[in-house]
């Protein structure tokens, strides 16, 4: 039972990372079809923020308060940036932005590199989270609680933004038909810039988070991107909810399927289940209904 | 290119918008041949420059450097068949790159031990491993050996691309899932240290089918027959893009819907234009391993297998010897450089992706037909049938595609 329980916490642990890096992504890809490779990037430049938050303030614990908002900032930043210089051009060809944006993220990587060094470096934990924390009886890491108590408030508020504020209104609407959106006097370019900001500020978050369960390297951004468009594409392009299904779900596959074989037979099998299930559903776990075609 | 991202998409793009994004499939032939006796002029000079010029200038060093840059470049020729012509961005031909030089590595090291006298090789030793896995086993006879690097590749591609594709998986979609193939693939071959020798990968061979590889003479031929398989591709592709096949990719690539009403499977067509690029990736890989003589996951990942697709973006996706001029290049420039700059060369590897791919999407290729096609305007402006502009290209590229 105890085992089950943990093995239970360490899915939903490695779901929420997934889910954090890949919500931002979830939200660019739906709201502009635009591949955003350098997001992982995003999720690195967060990390190495909280990392230098935390050489010049030393506390751990308000450096990891200061280097949230920050991070958001930062992440928020160069999305803006990107998206105001190169993906603003290139809305009609979904597929280059995919590698233009690799391009960025490889030139972000060597920016980090060259910076900071290609050696991995470490984020102290704060007092508060470095021991574990008993669940049903059964211990488990507070930096991992607190992991999952982030995502589901950085979810619940991005889906409360996208429902209740006008900003959410008019993000959906150019989701759900951009020429109609704009017919209707909304600034598509402008819901577009904010949205890019947000999904990118996501990222930054997501980045400080993973300080408090690994080290930080220039690399770090390609260990989580491959992992987070795999939970986009399953929980279906643009849907809040089904990234949430999705992420849990594969997290939870991975941790039973490692529990049974290893890490590297587990991905393959997850690998194998999402080609599976699009076979089921092409649009992933949650579509919105069309007419149109394919 | 109708990269259909997500079904609300497809209602609002108006249909006419894909064939606008790439310069049209014929303008980019037109520019490197016109017709037949131009594609044979094209190949007839690689012939002489790659089978009689390089062997006779180039020392043993730069004649298996150029043989690298070859045998990257049959990826390359396969990416422009799947990305160019059929708009399916594969990020994932490190897999089949990898099949095809796993497979050779473990043939050839195998055939090593076995002239060694011994039974298993030295690195599954230290492993503790006693007997020859099964897996390996399969492999220790050549002709084995050869038709497991046709087969498996193209068998896997077969499988998975009609599985994706049948769905009508596609665009970013499929560009996702390749990439995640690539990623799981060499975590795949990272883990199994006492099959695959783990991130160390293959190394030190010392023989190819009997073949002496540290006697010049052999390197030299086995160049020759590396410089030979990748005219053969061109020769092959060429063919291709000429033929219906050709055309129906291209129209596949283009309006995909259109050509399922008029009664064509697009899932069937594209599944055979992606075996065929695997199959040249996996041929490429297996002719690699002699040829450099290591293969390991660091070839073969995320990073390598979109580290393909600049050469092909450079060059021009969509035309004939695009792909292998602009991969060469990039490959000679890497080797130039990296060395050298190795900062450097990263910044300017992730600055020719934004630039060619973001402002240049024909490639290369696209500035000669631009100013092939003003030069030919100013003619006609000075004729003064301004009209005729318009239509004189497109005769030409009939000519070309037929």
């Amino acid at each position: 039972m105890e085992i089950l329980i943990s093995q239970v916490f360490a899915g939903l642990s490695l779901g929420s990372v997934l889910l954090l890096a890949a919500v931002g992504l979830s939200l660019t890809f739906g709201q502009m079809g635009v591949i955003n490779m350098a997001h992982g990037e995003f999720i690195m430049a967060g990390a190495y923020t909280a990392f230098t938050v935390q050489q010049v303030l030393g506390s751990a614990g308000v450096s990891l308060l200061v280097s949230l908002p920050l991070a958001f900032l930062i992440g928020g930043t160069l999305g803006l940036i990107l998206e105001a210089t190169l993906l603003r051009r290139m809305y009609h060809r979904p597929l280059d932005t995919l590698l233009v944006t690799f391009g960025v993220s490889l030139i972000l990587q060597q920016l980090a590199r060259d910076i900071f060094g290609a050696p991995s470096v470490d984020v102290r934990l704060p007092e508060f989270l470095s021991g574990p924390v008993m669940i049903l009886g059964t211990p488990v890491p507070a930096s991992r609680v607190f992991i999952l108590v982030l995502t589901v408030v950085v979810v619940a508020g991005l889906s409360l933004l996208l429902s209740k504020t006008s900003l959410g209104r008019r993000i959906r609407a150019v989701v759900q038909s951009r020429d109609l959106a704009e017919a209707s006097g909304i600034s598509s370019r402008r819901t577009d810039a904010l949205t890019f900001f947000i999904g990118s500020g996501l990222a930054g978050v997501a980045g400080v988070a993973i300080t408090l369960i690994g080290s930080t390297s220039p690399t770090l951004g390609t260990t989580y991107i491959v992992d987070a468009f795999l939970v986009v594409v399953a929980g279906g392009i643009g849907q809040i909810r089904g990234a949430v299904i999705a992420a849990a779900g594969l997290g939870l596959l991975q941790v039973f399927f490692e529990f049974g074989t290893t890490a590297s037979i587990a991905k393959v099998i997850v690998l194998v289940i999402v080609v599976a299930f699009l076979q089921i559903r092409p649009q992933g776990i949650v579509a919105t209904q069309t007419r149109g075609l394919a | 290119m109708t990269t259909t991202v997500s079904p609300q998409q497809t209602t609002t793009t108006p249909p006419t918008t894909g064939s606008a994004e790439l310069p049209s499939v014929a303008e980019g032939a037109g520019v490197w041949t016109t017709g037949p006796r131009g594609a044979l002029l094209g190949l007839g000079i690689g012939a002489v420059l790659l089978l009689v010029i390089a062997p006779l200038t180039l020392g043993g060093f730069g004649l298996d450097l150029l043989g690298r840059y070859l045998c990257v470049a049959m990826v390359a020729v396969g990416i422009g068949l799947a990305w160019g012509r059929g708009g399916m961005l594969t990020m994932g031909q490190g897999v089949y790159f990898g099949l095809g030089a796993y497979i050779m590595a473990m043939h050839m090291t195998l055939a090593d031990t076995t002239l060694e006298g011994e039974t298993i090789p030295t690195f599954m030793r230290q492993n503790g491993v006693e007997q020859l896995p099964e897996l390996w086993g399969i492999v220790q006879h050549p002709v084995v050996a050869v038709a497991a690097v046709i087969l498996v590749p193209t068998g896997v591609a077969g499988l998975l691309g009609w599985a994706i594709f049948s769905r009508r998986v596609k665009g970013a979609y499929f560009a996702i899932l390749s990439q995640a193939l690539a990623a799981a693939f060499a975590v795949l071959i990272i883990g199994q240290p006492v099959l695959t020798n783990g991130s160390n990968g293959l190394s030190n061979f010392h023989s190819l089918f009997g073949w002496d590889l540290s006697d010049q003479a052999n390197r030299t031929v086995l160049f020759l027959v590396v410089a030979a398989v990748l005219l053969v591709m061109l020769a092959v592709t060429w063919q291709l893009y000429r033929s219906r096949f050709g055309e129906l990719l291209v129209a596949v690539r283009d309006q995909e819907e259109r050509v399922r009403f008029l009664g064509y499977d697009p899932a069937l067509i594209k599944t055979v234009a992606y075996m065929i690029a695997a199959l040249f990736a996996a041929i490429g890989g297996a002719l690699f391993v002699p040829v450099v003589g290591i293969i390991s996951p660091a070839d073969i990942g995320v990073v390598p297998s979109i580290a393909f697709l600049i050469g092909v973006a450079i060059g021009g996706r969509s035309t004939w010897l695009g792909p292998v001029l602009g991969s060469i290049a990039v490959s000679f420039a890497g080797t130039q450089l990296a060395s050298a700059f190795p900062s450097f060369w990263v910044y300017l590897q992730g600055l020719l992706f934004i630039l060619v791919i973001g402002f240049l999407p024909g490639g290369l290729a696209s500035v000669l037909g631009l100013v092939r096609r003003r030069r030919s305007q100013g003619a006609n402006d000075d004729g003064g049938q301004a009209a005729g502009s318009t239509t004189a290209p497109v005769s030409s590229e009939q000519e070309a595609t037929r």
